[in-house]
This record gives C-alpha cells, sequence and structure tokens, in this order.
C-alpha cells in the first residue's frame, strides 16, 4: 500500500480525474472531500463489508427453510 | 444449455433472461451471471439464482410488496452502468435474509437490485444514507400470512 502524508487542504490526485482533498483534521477524525466523475461508486468501506456479509448470510438459507416457502402460497 | 441450481435441481436456460451482473454483488464479486427463477406455490419471493455456482442462490423479493412507501434515487454510477434512459427501463428487487422462525427474516432496502429490463443489465446499488436498513425486519402484515 502506497502512504503519502497530507495536511489540511492538501490533495492527492488518482489518474486523472479522481482528487482527495484533506478538509479538516479533528482528534481522531479526518474529513475528506473527494471530487471523482459520475460513473464512480464512493462508498464508506465499512458499510461495503456489511452488505457483502448480509449477501454471504443470504445464500446461507437451507433447504428446510426453502420448503417452507412453497408452502406459503401467495397469501403471505 | 441446462444449469445447476440450489433449489430447482438442473434447468434448461432456453426461456430465462440471463441478468448481467458487470461488477457482481459485495461479496459475491465473481458471480456476474445470474437468472430468475419462480418458487412454486409463492407469488412474493424469487430466487436469484448464479448461472456459474450452483451453491449461489439469493431469495429475493419484490420490496414493494412489503414496504409501500419504498422510494429512493438510482444514483449516477448505477445510472451510467447500466445505461438507464429512463424509469420504465428500470424494475428493482431486495434480497432477503430468511431465518428460523420466519418472523425474524429481514429484507435489505439499503442495497436493492436495480434491473434493467431493456438491456438485462443489474446491479446491488448501495445507498449511503441510512434512510433504509440492511436488515429491516419484514413487517406485521407478513408475519401474520406466514405462519
Amino acid at each position: 500500500m502506497l502512504v503519502l502524508s497530507r495536511k489540511p487542504n492538501e490533495t492527492i490526485k488518482i489518474g486523472d480525474n479522481i482528487e482527495l482533498r484533506i478538509i479538516e483534521v479533528k482528534g481522531d477524525n479526518v474529513k475528506i472531500g473527494i471530487e471523482a466523475p459520475k460513473s464512480v461508486d464512493i462508498l464508506r468501506g465499512e458499510l461495503v463489508q456489511s452488505i457483502s456479509d448480509t449477501n454471504a448470510e443470504a445464500i446461507t438459507l437451507d433447504l428446510n427453510l426453502f420448503n417452507q416457502l412453497m408452502k406459503k402460497d401467495g397469501s403471505l | 444449455m441446462t444449469i445447476q441450481t440450489k433449489f430447482h435441481g438442473e434447468i434448461p436456460t432456453e426461456e430465462l433472461t440471463n441478468w448481467t451482473f458487470p461488477n457482481g454483488l459485495p461479496g459475491l464479486e465473481d458471480e456476474k451471471q445470474f437468472v430468475i427463477l419462480p418458487i412454486e406455490g409463492n407469488d412474493i419471493f424469487q430466487v436469484l439464482q448464479s448461472v456459474n455456482n450452483s451453491n449461489v442462490a439469493l431469495i429475493v423479493s419484490n420490496p414493494y410488496t412489503l414496504i409501500n412507501d419504498y422510494s429512493f434515487e438510482i444514483d449516477e454510477p448505477t445510472i451510467d452502468l447500466l445505461e438507464i434512459k429512463s424509469p420504465e427501463d428500470v424494475m428493482v428487487l431486495a434480497v432477503m435474509s430468511l431465518k428460523q422462525p420466519f418472523e425474524s427474516s429481514t429484507i435489505n432496502l439499503q442495497a436493492p437490485l436495480i434491473f434493467n429490463i431493456n438491456n438485462q443489465k443489474a446491479k446491488q446499488m448501495i445507498m449511503n444514507d441510512a434512510t433504509y436498513q440492511l436488515r429491516q425486519p419484514i413487517g406485521q402484515p407478513i408475519v401474520k400470512g406466514a405462519r
């Protein structure tokens, strides 16, 4: 992993069209401004991780539970 | 051509729509081709089955049958990836986590599945804000009929 030191208001360019700017550093909190093309997904890492976890949980469904679904009819 | 499925055995794919998830799904990045299979005797839920991996099958549901006032904006990266041109292009499904007992099941409303019905491209779109939960307990109306 590349590690760079930056001060508030300094930037990091990634490729031609992504720029990160350190807005503010306060205690253990860092505010980062991100400029990127509209087509780029920008998401908090832990959020993506929890969606991954939910998907992993969703595919563990066993046959028993699935068979219950078949009996539920449209009457849910 | 036939595929192996988790719940339906081996099935022919000719009649089925093959959905392409260019990015896979979070945590399932390698799975890019899926079909949607009905569940016999159940109009509410369907199976999102990976074409290449029979073990990867998720129960999905039309979120609007469970939550009437579900409403959100489709973000630019999703519109761009799926080449969505109008709201009529779009179908929305949500991933279920089914549990025993059934009432403790949840629906992921923070990361809905967005489908473009015109080009069969799809994506699980993650909402950055916390308006909707990723483990939303399924509501009272469902619990009532589920027993």
